[in-house]
C-alpha cells in the first residue's frame, strides 16, 4: 500500500501536469520541472514551459496539498471525536470559512465599510479567519465542567455549521448571474486560481501540521479508545483533544481558504486507508495524506478535462468518482472480517 | 509489585461529593476486592487511583509516592495500569496493535515502538494465555478472549498495581473463575471492582465494602461478608455457608422482607467447612414471587 502510493504520487502529478487544453508529454514535464529546480536549459518550447511551470504545476501541487490536508484533518477528527462520520467540516469550520469567503465574494467589490475590510483581507484571508473564529466558538460551546466533551463539541459544530450555512445561502440568494456562479464554484471547491504565491502558505501549514500529528500518532491510537483508557495510559485526554482539534482546524482552514469547500476527500480517504492498512495512526496519517493528495490531483484532472472548456468543481468529481470506489472498498473490507 | 495506599479519599463529581473518607491499603502482591451496591462509588475510587479523576480530599500513594501531586500522568501510568470498558472507532485492529497501545507511557518523544515494546507485548500475551490470538482481529474475538487481550494490554504497561473495573463483565461462569484465577497468579498488586460477592470471596485476600460513598467495612472476606452487613448494605437476607468444592465462603441471598417470619438475625452464619447450610436459607422456589 505504502509503495503503491509512493509510486502513484509522482505518476499522477506528471500525468495531471501534462494533460489539458495544450497536451504536454510526460518527458517534457519532467524536463521543465528539472530545469526550474536545477537551472539546466530546457529543450522545450517556451509556451509549454510557461503553461507547465506557471499554471499547471502550482495547480496540481495545490490539489495535492489540499487533498492531503483534508485527509489528515479528517483522520484526526475521526479519532478526536471518536466518530467515523466525522470529517473536516463536521466542526463547522468550513461553514464559517465559507460564510466569510462568500461575504467577500458578494460584497468585496460593492464597497461600503464591510466591503472595504473584506476586500483588504481577500477571499482566502477571510475564509481562513472565518474558519479559525468558528473553531474558537465551537471550543467555547463544547466545554463542560472545564473540559472539552466530544459529543458537545460535535453538536456545537453542527449547530454553528447550520447557522453559517444559512448566512451563506442568504448571501447567495441576493446575488445573481456571474457572481453567483463564482460563489457556487468556490463553495464546491476549485484549484483553478492556483499560483505559486498562494501555494507556499497552505503547503507549509499542511507539512508542519501533518508532521506534528504523525509524531503524536500513538497518542491518537490511545485517544480513540476513550478518555478512561487514555487517562489510564498517562495521557491528559482533554488537553490533548484541544491541541488536536486546533491543529485539524488549522489544516482545514488553510486549505479551504485557497481551494474552497472541497468535500468528501476528508471523510473517505482516511477510511479507505484504514480498510487497507488498519487503524494505527502512525501508518494511517502519512498514507491518508498521500491517498488524499493523489485522489484530489486526479479529481482536478478529471474536472478540467472531462467536458472542456467547462470545468467541474472538485466536489462534483470527488463525490461522483469517489463514492463508487469507496463502496467497493467497503464491501471488500466487510467481507474480510 | 507495589503497595497502594488510599488515605481519606474524597472525590467530587459535578460539584457533589460522591465518595468521602475512604482509607484502605493494598499490600504488595495482594488482591483487594471493592464491593458495594450500584452507585456506592467503587468506580469513582478506581478512577481516582489511576488518575482519571483528581481527588477533592485525601491522597493515593503508590510505593509511598503521591499519585496526584508527586507523580505526572506518564509516571503514574508506568506504575498503575487499569483495565476498563472501552469503545472503538468501529474498525478492526489486530490484537498485537491493541496490546501495543499499552506501551503508550513508555514510548519516547517520537512514539517509536522498539524491541523492548514488542517484547513486552509478546510477554504480556503469553502471560494471559493469548499468544495464539496475536494476529486475529480484536472485534472478532469472544468475550473471554477480549478480556484476556485487554488484560494483556494492561500488563504490557509493566505496572506494579493493576486496577480492574468489573473485569468479569460479559463472561460466562467458567470464564469468570478463569480470569480471576489468572489475575491472582500475576505478580502485581490488584484492586478489583467485583459485583459477584461469591467470586469476590473466592478470589480476594481483602475486601473493601462501600455504601453511599463511604467505607462501611473491610477485612478478610470471611470476616466481612456477614448476613448483617449484607442486609444493611445490599438490602438482602443472606446466609453464609461454605462452598463444598472450594471450602471458601459461599453466600446465598434473597430479597429482604421476602420471608418476614425469619428476620436476618436468626439466620446463622456458618463459615466453617463441613457445616451444612441451614434448611431455612434454601427456600423452595414456590415461595418466590416469580414462581
Amino acid at each position: 500500500m505504502a509503495t503503491t502510493l509512493l509510486v502513484l504520487v509522482p505518476v499522477a502529478v506528471v500525468l495531471a501536469v501534462g494533460a489539458g487544453a495544450v497536451a504536454v508529454s510526460p518527458a517534457h514535464v519532467v524536463e521543465i520541472v528539472r530545469h526550474h529546480l536545477t537551472g539546466s536549459v530546457p529543450d522545450v518550447p517556451a509556451a509549454e514551459d510557461q503553461i507547465v511551470w506557471a499554471v499547471r504545476v502550482p495547480r496540481v501541487l495545490l490539489a495535492f496539498v489540499t487533498g492531503a490536508g483534508l485527509a489528515v484533518a479528517g483522520a484526526t477528527l475521526q479519532a478526536v471525536v471518536r466518530n467515523p462520520l466525522a470529517d473536516p467540516y463536521v466542526l463547522g469550520v468550513s461553514a464559517g470559512a465559507s460564510a466569510a469567503a462568500v461575504v467577500v465574494l458578494t460584497t468585496g467589490v460593492g464597497g461600503g465599510i464591510a466591503g472595504g475590510v473584506a476586500g483588504g483581507l481577500g477571499v482566502s484571508g477571510a475564509a481562513f479567519c472565518g474558519g479559525l473564529l468558528t473553531l474558537g466558538l465551537v471550543l467555547l460551546l463544547g466545554r463542560q465542567h472545564g473540559r472539552v466533551d466530544p459529543t458537545r463539541l460535535l453538536l456545537a459544530g453542527v449547530a454553528l455549521g447550520y447557522l453559517f450555512q444559512a448566512v451563506t445561502s442568504y448571501l447567495q440568494l441576493r446575488q445573481g448571474g456571474a457572481k453567483l456562479q463564482a460563489v457556487l464554484f468556490w463553495l464546491l471547491g476549485t484549484v483553478a486560481s492556483a499560483q505559486w504565491s498562494s501555494l507556499w502558505l497552505p503547503a507549509a501549514l499542511v507539512a508542519v501540521c501533518t508532521g506534528w500529528l504523525i509524531v503524536r500518532a500513538r497518542t491518537l491510537d490511545a485517544l480513540v479508545l476513550g478518555d478512561e483508557v487514555a487517562a489510564s495510559l498517562g495521557l491528559r485526554a482533554g488537553w490533548l483533544r484541544v491541541q488536536l482539534l486546533v491543529v485539524a482546524a488549522l489544516l482545514t482552514a488553510a486549505v479551504i481558504a485557497v481551494a474552497g469547500g472541497v468535500g468528501f476527500v476528508g471523510l473517505v480517504a482516511p477510511h479507505a486507508v484504514r480498510l487497507l492498512v488498519g487503524t494505527g495512526h502512525r501508518l494511517l496519517l502519512p498514507l491518508a495524506a498521500l491517498a488524499g493528495g493523489v485522489f484530489l490531483v486526479l479529481a482536478d484532472l478529471v474536472g478540467r478535462t472531462a467536458a472542456p472548456p467547462v470545468e467541474l468543481p472538485l466536489t462534483v468529481v470527488t463525490a461522483v468518482a469517489g463514492v463508487p470506489f469507496f463502496l467497493v472498498l467497503l464491501r471488500r473490507g466487510g467481507a474480510r472480517t | 509489585m507495589m503497595r497502594l495506599a488510599v488515605h481519606d479519599l474524597g472525590v467530587d463529581l459535578a460539584g457533589r461529593r460522591v465518595v468521602e473518607g475512604i482509607t484502605f491499603d493494598c499490600a504488595p502482591g495482594s488482591v483487594t476486592g471493592l464491593v458495594g451496591p450500584n452507585g456506592s462509588g467503587k468506580s469513582t475510587v478506581c478512577r481516582a487511583v489511576y488518575r482519571a479523576l483528581r481527588p477533592a480530599a485525601g491522597s493515593v500513594h503508590v510505593d509511598g509516592r503521591d499519585v496526584h501531586t508527586e507523580l505526572g500522568p506518564r509516571q503514574v501510568a508506568r506504575r498503575i495500569a487499569a483495565m476498563v470498558q472501552e469503545g472503538t472507532l468501529g474498525v478492526d485492529s489486530r490484537v498485537l496493535d491493541a496490546v501495543l497501545v499499552g506501551r503508550t507511557p513508555h514510548f519516547g518523544a517520537l512514539g517509536r515502538a522498539g524491541a523492548r515494546d514488542h517484547a513486552a507485548v509478546t510477554d504480556a500475551l503469553q502471560r494471559v494465555g493469548a499468544a495464539h490470538l496475536a494476529h486475529r482481529e480484536f472485534t472478532a474475538l469472544s468475550g473471554g478472549e477480549k478480556q484476556r487481550v485487554l488484560l494483556a494490554r494492561a500488563l504490557a504497561q509493566h505496572p506494579g498495581v493493576l486496577v480492574l473495573d468489573e473485569p468479569t463483565n460479559h463472561l460466562d461462569i467458567a470464564g469468570q473463575l478463569d480470569l480471576l484465577d489468572l489475575v491472582r497468579s500475576l505478580p502485581v498488586t490488584v484492586l478489583a471492582v467485583l459485583h459477584d460477592l461469591n467470586l469476590a470471596a473466592a478470589s480476594c485476600d481483602h475486601l473493601v465494602v462501600l455504601a453511599h460513598g463511604h467505607l462501611v467495612a473491610q477485612g478478610a472476606p470471611g470476616d466481612v461478608l456477614t448476613p448483617g452487613l449484607l442486609h444493611d448494605v445490599f438490602g438482602v437476607r443472606a446466609h453464609c455457608g461454605t462452598n463444598p468444592l472450594t471450602g471458601r465462603v459461599q453466600l446465598s441471598y434473597a430479597l429482604a422482607g421476602a420471608d418476614p417470619t425469619h428476620p436476618r438475625s436468626e439466620i446463622p452464619c456458618a463459615p466453617s467447612p463441613g457445616s451444612s447450610p441451614s434448611p431455612r436459607s434454601c427456600r423452595p422456589p414456590s415461595s418466590s414471587p416469580w414462581a
